[in-house]
């Protein structure tokens, strides 16, 4: 499917959705407080259900977090990138792990690099620092004297 | 029994296995909760060899950050320096020449075997087989002589760059890959006959770590472990990158989605690629073996995301670009990463003595997961 059919069916299915085209694959902005609704509508949609979640992140914007989910449906091949705008200093987002079970480890992930709280999900807890580490490495004012790579 | 699994109770025995255990291929660490010899639960404990790579490749030029991914899937060096010079170049919007393509999709294909011969004789030495190895070790050496002389490296290729290859193919490339392409013919039947049809072997593999269809897609796994579960998800068939579209090959897929199915994937998908081998090696076309590019990099404002289909499964390039010379923010969408989230799911329930064997065909490699 082009990206505006898949425009179409999205925006008949969350009615609330924004919409921006011009990269690759089309992007949807969807409101946090609705994205547990939303990401049930996307994997359940009919014409193509988006039953693959390939590609989980957080990008830090200085202002604001954006988390970023690249979702395909494996039978059609289509592709989205959901993003899901986030307060910086009060970041915290509806976990998806239960819809798409491989987000576990993902959010985990973001959990310890970026610090966005995962609301309900089972295990949030570091991933790849140590539990004593202090701060969020990939956030952009994170500085740490010793470790810091400047070039 | 099954109303228990996945609940800590009295009684329940937690064993640590790494992060240094030779199984585990490299420094990972698995908590297990055992009840008796039943696997309840399987945690693994990630960042011994995090090297915290998305956060460096912030401050590296968009030439420089592409070396860094030789250091996540070591075994796939080439296809991760592929999937970062596609992304660039998608980003500039460059075509490169025809030359640069087929060496990079017969480079791809060289380590795709050699990671698969790796794999297949650590395998094997998993599950006490230790001849194996040096057989499979023979054909790798041999690949990896090739490497050595056109790339200068045996594991660490920083080959590919944006815009083609780095340097041109050595003049002995193309006799090198037939005599290649000659002794793996000969050799090949060795390891159907030492370990494909070993009873013991199929034993062990058969019916343990059944991954269905279904939570291969849930979990996010791709590569072989997926196509031994029936998921139709070759990067190189749906999404196709460089000339693998004008390539006869086929798409390996298994359905049974147990060890056996997964190990019998990759045997086949080491022949697959001898077969686009031959294809490519006598039709070579002339010309440059890089576009001209600029100096200094700049991709422009946006957001770029390149797949590529490595030894081991998908992985994802994401760039975003705010327009300067460095990546505003890299993400790797590493196989390995989304492969290990199963783990649990396909050892829960089964016995300690087969975690290995169900771990074995998921073909981890640690610096991949962490990066």
């Amino acid at each position: 499917m082009s990206n505006e059919e898949i425009k179409t069916i999205i925006s008949e299915l969350l009615p609330n959705a924004t919409f921006e085209e011009g990269g690759e694959w089309l992007n949807i902005g969807i409101d946090a407080s609705e994205w547990k609704d939303a990401a049930q509508k996307l994997r359940n949609c009919a014409a193509a259900p988006f039953n693959f979640l390939f590609c989980l992140t957080c990008v830090d914007w200085k202002t604001h977090f954006t988390m970023v989910y690249h979702l395909r449906s494996t039978t059609t091949l289509d592709n989205i990138v959901v993003k899901v705008k986030l307060d910086r200093v009060n970041p915290e987002v509806i976990t998806v792990c239960d819809i798409w079970l491989g987000a576990e480890l993902f959010e985990r992930e973001v959990y310890d690099l970026f610090g966005v709280i995962f609301l309900e999900h089972p295990d949030l807890r570091r991933l790849l620092l140590t539990d004593d580490w202090v701060g969020y490495p990939l956030r952009k004012d994170y500085d740490d004297p010793i470790n810091m790579i400047k070039l | 029994m099954v109303e228990e699994i996945g609940k800590t109770a009295e009684g329940d025995l937690i064993i640590n296995v790494g992060p240094q255990h030779p199984a585990t291929h490299g420094v990972l660490h698995l908590v297990i909760t055992l009840n008796g010899e039943t696997i309840k639960k399987v945690e693994p404990h990630l960042g011994y060899i995090h090297r915290s790579i998305e956060k460096m490749c912030e401050s590296l030029t968009y030439r420089q950050f592409i070396y860094t991914t030789s250091r996540m899937d070591y075994l796939s060096a080439h296809i991760n320096n592929h999937a970062c010079a596609l992304t660039v170049e998608k980003g500039l919007g460059i075509e490169i020449p025809a030359r640069a393509q087929v060496i990079r999709v017969l480079m791809d294909e060289l380590t795709r075997i050699a990671s698969h011969e790796l794999w297949w004789g650590a395998m094997a030495m998993d599950l006490g087989a230790f001849t194996p190895f040096f057989h499979a070790f023979r054909e790798r050496e041999t690949i990896n002589e090739i490497m050595e002389e056109t790339c200068g490296a045996r594991l660490t290729m920083n080959y590919m760059v944006p815009g083609g290859v780095m340097v041109d193919l050595h003049p002995n490339f193309q006799s090198r890959v037939k005599n290649f392409l000659k002794l793996y013919k000969r050799k090949i039947h060795e390891y159907d006959e030492l370990v494909t049809g070993n009873i013991i072997f199929q034993n062990r593999m058969k019916g343990v770590g059944y991954l269905t269809k279904e939570a291969a897609i849930s979990y996010g796994v791709t590569g072989p472990a997926a196509r031994g579960s029936g998921v139709s998800c070759d990067v190189r068939k749906h999404y196709p990158y460089e000339i693998y579209n004008q390539i006869q090959f086929d798409e390996i897929l298994e359905t049974e989605g147990d060890s056996f199915a997964r190990y019998m994937v990759r045997l086949r998908e080491m022949n697959e690629s001898i077969k686009i081998i031959e294809q490519l090696i006598d039709n070579i076309p002339e010309g440059d073996f890089q576009a001209k590019t600029k100096a200094v990099l700049k991709l422009p404002k946006g957001e770029f995301y390149q797949r590529v289909e490595t030894a081991r499964g998908e992985l994802g390039v994401y760039i975003v670009s705010e327009g300067g010379t460095t990546p505003y923010r890299i993400k790797f969408r590493s196989p390995g990463f989304s492969n290990l989230a199963c783990l649990d799911h396909i050892t829960r329930g089964g016995k300690i003595g087969d975690l290995i064997a169900s771990m074995g065909t998921l073909d981890l490699v640690i610096p991949d997961i962490d990066r």
